[in-house]
Formats: C-alpha cells, sequence, structure tokens
C-alpha cells in the first residue's frame, strides 16, 4: 500500500486500534489533517485549547487502561500540550502525542511557530522522537505505542515535520507486527528468591500493613491484590491513585495514607513492623518526614521500576517487575506454605487499628447552615450508588472527594496525583466519557480550578458528552487558603476568588443546564436530579462553607503520628 | 560518604541522546565532574564516560535511572571494576629556559612532553590518571595560561567489557 506520511500516521493509529485522538488543528499538521478527513475509522475530537487535549487523552487512557492519543500542531500546539503530558507522566499514564513540527529545510531558523519540541519535552516524556524521514513514521509511531504502554507506562511524543506528510510524497506502508529495542528490556517477572524472602517476613510480621498504589491500577493487578489482602488478613492502605484497587468499603480496607491520610492508616504506617509496597514509589505526600517514616518496620516493595526502588526509602525486600505476575507467584507461595492466615493470627494489631479508628478522624460538623462540602462528596455517593467514574482537579474538593467516595472498583477515580494539575478534572471527564458512554461521570472541581479548563465545555456539547460538574465552590483557594490559616497566621495571600462569574448562566451559555444549590436540604435533589438527566451535562454550583479545612493533616515535615486532627474528631491533636 | 564514581555507557548514536543524559544529570541535581564523548568502532553507538562524585545511594540512583533512558544500552560503573582511567590534557605556557627545564624534570615521572612551540609558546601534553594531572598542573600553578582537558576516560582491565 503506498501512503503519504499524513496518512501513514493516521493508518498507523488504525492499525494500533485508536479509536480516538484528541487535537487540535494548525499550520504543520494539516497534511495529516487531511488524512484524517479522508477516514471513518479513527474518530478525531476537536478540543478547544491543547491542554484540553492531553487531559482528555489522560482521562481516557486512565479509565480504560487504553493509550492515550493526541494531535497538536508545532510550537504553540505543542507548548500549550506540556502540563497535559507532565501530568500524565508524573502519574505514568500511557499517552502517544504527535506533535508537528516545522519542515526539515527550516528547522532551526525559528520558522513561524517553530519550538524545540523534542527539547521541551524531554523531562516529561518516556521518550520522544522527531522522526526525519518518511519511511521512518510507522516504524516510529509503532515504537512510540510500544514504550508508551509497557514497563512503567508513561507519555511519548512523536514530534512530524510537515514536509515528510506532504501527500504528494507516497512511501509503501506497513505496520510492523512488532518492534524490539536493543535498549528496552522491561522486567516482566518477579525473582523468585526475592519474593520467597518476602514470604518470610510475612509469616513473621506481627503489625504488617499493605500500602498499594496506582501501579496496582495501571498493572491491571487489582484482583490479585484483592486477594492477597484477603488471603493474607493484613490491613490495606492505597496512596491516592491506588484509591479503588482494594474495595473502600471493605473492613480490611483502614483508608488512604498520608497527608491527608486517615488517622488508622498513618498510625498503622508508623507502628507498622512490615510494610508491603505494591507499586506506590514512596511519594513526599505520602512518607512525611522520611526520617520517621515507618521506623520500627521491614519494606518489601514490589515495583515495575527499578529506580523506584529505594529511592527516597531504603527498602529490604525489592521486587522488581509487574505487580500481577509478581502477585499471582506470591499467592502461590502463600498457598503452598499451608499456614492460615487471617485477622486472628495478627488479633492484637487490628485491636490496635479499631481503636484508632474510634478517633472518626473523618467526622465533620454536621450540625451547620452552611453546605459542608464532605456532605455534597457523600451525597454524590448515595446518588450515584458509589459507581460513577469520578474525576477531579486539584484542592481540597479533591482530598474530600478522595476520603469520602470510597471506591470499590480500580480506574474509577481518575485525578491528577503527582503533578497535582488544577484544570485536569473537566477535561479528563470528557475523556471518560468517550470511553465510558453509558456510565454516570462525575468532575469534582472547585471554582478555581474549574476555570483553568473551562473551555473544554464547549467541546462537551459538541461531542455530546454529558457530564455532572460538582462545583465545591467555597470562594477560595481552599487549600491554599489551609496552608495559609495553619503556616501563615490566617494571611490570606492572594487566595480570595473576587468577581466570580455566575457559573449558572455560564454553563447555561455554554448550552449545559446550570444550577446553583446554597441550602444543604437542596444538595441531595439537586444532585438526583442531575443524575436524572442522562443526556446533558449538568453544572452543580453548590456554595459550601467558605472555612472548612481538610482533615486529618500532616503537615509539610512532620511525621505519620504528628496529625492535625478535625475540631469534630475524638482526638484533637495526635502527638504519639 | 560521597565517592567519585566513572560511568561508562554505551549510547544509542542519535540527535539528542546526550542531552537526556546530561538533562537527567541538571533535572536530578546529580554532579557531573566531567563528562565525554564520541562514536565507537560501531557506528550505531556511541560511548559516553562521566566522573560523577554522590554517596552510595546516589549514584545507585543515577545508575538506575541512566538505565531507564530509552537510549542507554548499557552501563558499567568503572569504579566497582578494575579498570584503567585516562585524561588528557594540553596546557599552554610561556617558553623560557627555566620552564623547559621544568618540564623535563617533571617528565621523568610524569610523560609529559612538549608538543607545540610557537612563537615563544610552548603546548605541552600529558596523560595519564587524573590525580597526577591535578599534581601536575599544581605544580606549574599560576605559569599556566591556558588549560584544556578531555575528561576521564577508562576501559575495565581484563575480560570485562562493555559490549552489546
Amino acid at each position: 500500500m503506498e501512503l503519504s506520511g499524513g496518512e501513514i500516521v493516521i493508518q498507523s493509529l488504525k492499525d494500533e486500534g485508536v479509536e480516538y485522538v484528541f487535537g487540535y488543528p494548525g499550520g504543520c499538521v494539516l497534511h495529516i489533517y487531511d488524512a484524517i478527513f479522508k477516514q471513518d475509522d479513527v474518530k478525531h475530537v476537536l478540543v478547544r485549547h491543547e491542554q484540553g487535549a492531553t487531559h482528555a487523552a489522560d482521562g481516557y487512557a486512565r479509565s480504560s487502561g487504553k493509550p492515550g492519543v493526541v494531535l497538536v500542531t508545532s510550537g504553540p500546539g505543542a507548548t500549550n500540550a506540556i502540563t497535559g503530558i507532565a501530568t500524565a507522566y508524573m502519574d505514568s499514564i500511557p499517552m502517544v502525542v504527535i506533535t508537528g513540527q516545522v519542515p526539515r529545510p527550516v528547522i532551526g531558523t525559528d520558522a513561524f511557530q517553530e519550538v524545540d519540541t523534542v527539547g521541551i519535552t524531554r523531562p516529561c516524556v518516556k521518550h520522544n522522537f522527531l522522526v526525519k524521514d518518511i519511511s521512518d513514521i510507522a516504524e516510529t509511531m509503532k515504537k512510540a505505542f510500544y514504550l508508551a504502554t509497557t514497563g512503567r507506562p508513561g507519555p511519548v511524543v512523536v514530534d512530524i515535520p510537515k514536509d515528510i506528510t506532504d501527500p504528494n510524497i507516497k512511501v509503501s506502508y506497513q505496520y510492523p507486527e512488532e518492534v524490539s529495542m536493543r535498549s528496552y528490556h522491561p522486567t516482566v517477572s518477579g525473582n523468585i528468591g526475592q519474593t520467597r524472602k518476602a514470604i518470610k517476613l510475612i509469616k513473621e510480621a506481627k503489625r504488617p500493613v499493605i500500602y498499594s498504589g496506582g501501579g496496582v491500577v495501571l498493572g491491571e493487578a487489582s484482583e490479585e491484590l484483592k486477594q492477597l489482602g484477603r488471603t493474607l488478613g493484613f490491613p490495606v492502605t492505597q496512596t491516592l491513585m491506588g484509591l479503588g484497587a482494594f474495595p473502600g468499603t471493605d473492613p480490611q480496607f483502614i483508608g488512604m495514607l498520608g497527608m491527608h491520610g486517615t488517622y488508622e492508616a498513618n498510625m498503622a504506617m508508623h507502628d507498622s513492623d512490615l510494610i508491603i509496597a505494591i507499586g506506590a514509589r514512596f511519594d513526599d505526600r505520602v512518607t512525611g518526614k522520611v526520617a520517621d517514616f515507618c521506623p520500627h518496620a521491614k519494606i518489601i516493595h514490589i515495583d515495575v521500576d527499578p529506580a523506584s526502588i529505594s529511592k527516597t526509602i531504603t527498602v529490604d525486600v525489592p521486587i522488581v517487575g509487574q505487580v500481577k505476575p509478581i502477585l499471582l507467584d506470591m499467592l502461590a507461595q502463600l498457598q503452598s506454605l499451608g499456614e492460615t492466615f487471617d485477622r486472628a493470627r495478627i488479633g492484637a494489631w487490628w485491636d490496635q487499628i479499631d481503636q484508632w479508628r474510634e478517633a472518626d478522624c473523618l467526622a465533620y460538623e454536621k450540625d451547620t447552615d452552611t453546605i459542608k462540602p464532605q456532605f455534597v462528596i457523600e451525597q454524590l455517593y448515595n446518588v450515584t450508588n458509589g459507581e460513577a467514574f469520578v474525576t477531579s482537579d486539584v484542592g481540597q474538593h479533591q482530598m474530600f472527594a478522595a476520603q469520602y467516595y470510597p471506591f470499590d472498583k480500580p480506574r474509577r477515580w481518575i485525578n491528577s496525583g503527582g503533578l497535582g494539575t488544577m484544570g485536569f478534572g473537566l477535561p479528563a471527564a470528557m475523556g471518560v466519557k468517550f470511553a465510558h458512554p453509558e456510565a454516570d461521570v462525575a468532575c469534582v472541581t472547585g471554582e478555581g480550578s474549574i476555570q483553568m479548563c473551562l473551555q473544554e465545555l464547549s467541546t462537551m456539547l459538541q461531542y455530546d458528552t454529558p457530564v455532572k460538574v460538582i462545583n465545591l465552590n467555597n470562594g477560595y483557594l481552599g487549600m491554599v487558603r489551609q496552608w495559609q490559616e495553619f503556616t501563615y497566621k490566617s494571611r490570606y495571600s492572594h487566595s480570595y476568588l473576587e468577581a466570580l462569574p455566575d457559573f449558572k448562566k455560564l454553563a447555561e451559555a455554554y448550552g449545559h443546564v446550570g444550577m446553583q444549590i446554597t441550602k444543604k436540604e437542596d444538595v441531595e435533589p439537586a444532585l438526583r436530579e442531575a443524575f436524572s438527566m442522562k443526556d446533558r451535562t449538568v453544572f452543580l454550583d453548590f456554595l459550601t462553607d467558605t472555612k472548612e479545612n481538610v482533615y486529618p493533616m500532616i503537615e509539610a515535615g512532620k511525621a505519620h503520628n504528628d496529625m492535625v486532627m478535625a475540631p469534630s474528631s475524638k482526638y484533637k491533636r495526635i502527638l504519639a | 560518604m560521597s565517592r567519585q564514581h566513572i560511568i561508562s555507557l554505551l549510547l544509542e548514536n542519535e540527535a539528542g541522546a546526550l542531552s537526556r543524559v546530561s538533562g537527567l544529570f541538571s533535572a536530578r541535581a546529580y554532579n557531573i565532574e566531567s563528562l565525554t564523548v564520541a562514536a565507537t568502532q560501531d557506528p550505531t553507538l556511541s560511548r559516553l564516560t562521566l566522573v560523577t562524585v554522590g554517596s552510595d545511594e546516589t549514584i545507585e540512583q543515577i545508575k538506575k535511572q541512566l538505565n531507564k533512558l530509552i537510549d542507554v544500552v548499557k552501563l558499567i560503573d568503572l569504579s566497582e571494576s578494575f579498570s584503567l582511567e585516562r585524561e588528557l590534557i594540553l596546557l599552554k605556557v610561556k617558553k623560557s629556559d627555566a620552564m623547559v627545564q621544568k618540564i623535563e624534570s617533571l617528565s621523568v615521572e610524569s610523560s609529559a612532553r612538549i608538543t607545540d612551540d610557537t612563537d615563544g609558546y610552548l603546548i605541552i601534553e600529558l596523560t595519564g590518571e587524573k590525580v597526577w594531572l591535578d599534581d601536575f598542573l599544581s605544580s606549574l600553578a599560576d605559569e599556566v595560561l591556558e588549560v584544556v582537558r578531555t575528561g576521564v576516560v577508562g576501559l575495565s582491565r581484563g575480560e570485562r567489557s562493555l559490549t552489546v
């Protein structure tokens, strides 16, 4: 088959099984867009800003497990995409981003809309390519998908100069069946000897904790994690990125850990004698003060990325490889032991954890006139039966969603954990809707974050992707305000948002349904009404308590056992 | 405790591969004392040698991060094996009888030689281990007008080699 470079790009996507490309046209990708026009297999979604394209592709990828695909033009098209690429990179999301580049003869001459895309994206991609020859396009595309989706996944950028996509120049096309790279051999199965060592520690543990992260979701190992947890009877805590891999409503789940983790999860980590870290990377929001992290524990660490091992926390038994085969191996070894593991075996430990649970650390003041943000999330959970896909932006609302909406399934909780990108939630929700057209999708956001990628409301109307926007509007950049209250003696420097738009009217202007909810008793009915409108995007602007904080909180540089507790919790400040 | 390591890599000989390595060091705030790179007998591969300083944990992390780069084909820490290391230095001094004498006396122990003698200026060439070169340089002290060093290269001795 003889194809032009532009046609090769699109045919490669088709051969890769790509359903949707999120993109925005411009000069250097016009040939590619013309190739899109001439076919119907790969569907293009025209966003309103390139950042929206990357977040939408990201939401699609996180909720489906398939790589997200983005197509943008050179120069500003590429630079606008950077935030979304970095977001995907920090959370190891498989994504292929095709960027147009100026024609080869003018590269390096500061041509119109020229930017060194490979140079700019280098620190925030798994890998990137500048394709210099039309005959390399197909193989490079294959490599890009291979790299993006294997090992520790991540975004890959393919930068394609305009002149090699010229419709008048055709070469014979064959998409490679497979590709191998001599410098890239991701580890699959773990070392059996290491697993054996891990099992030995598990047998001896008196105060174990399973600490699982986003790697379990990415590695499709949720079932194996559940089996391991239930086989052992150990308490399970999860990172922000891992929520849903182990069911949030399971009695063995002790809540999220870290800066806004539960009291019981953080105390258990601190007092544990064995941490089993699975697909988690000891992020600073999880560890708190590194020197005081799990001072009594041996640590087993399962991770596909060797560079994650002992990066910040030195571990005792590293097992490098994909989470799923390693967990299966552990389960098999455990079974052959013929020993009984259950809650009773570590009864004293569970008694201690149950005692910590009595602190009721997520209690909040219910007897108020104002709408508490936690209450909105709880009602969202009720109205959607805990079955919705929930995306979020970044800030207090993100933590409230993580704390008060227990996820029982993986890939339901979609948020920017590593980079912490405000503006992520709305386009990500749209991406989720493309992957799961029938599912309920909620975007939990705040009046700050939502204004960072608001323009995608227009895309959502065009492509009919009905999402429920849950705007927890307290008039403040809430997390900033909270930190200023705690550490800057309430000097609220630029955290109050004046001149907010009328979000109801704004939603209506974009062709959607807008609601403003000011009374507590209207919260649940409004949510019911919104979710009953299956085919409409509804923007619910909840005017919430302006002073509410996220608790518990480990302040920066503090240890797990040093938490600030909610005023309504039974314990005030805990210092062990 | 911080220690100096000589890390040698085989790199895909492609545009941008070097900047992936140097970018990694700046992005993660690792030290580079010297870095040298050139193609090998296999034109698709470059060999890059870098000298870095760090604690054992940092060096371990540097090696893992380097290995993670897609363009890095293979890596060896020469400091962990019995290896030979060399660096070449060229330096310029003003010619004088005293200087010529001094270099001749130094050359007995250091293999330094006068490679160029033009218009009253000498270029001295010297190859050796980094510490020898440092000693040689400090013995000439203020008389050195200009100096250029290649950075350290090395090979492990015996059978062990860095090949694909």
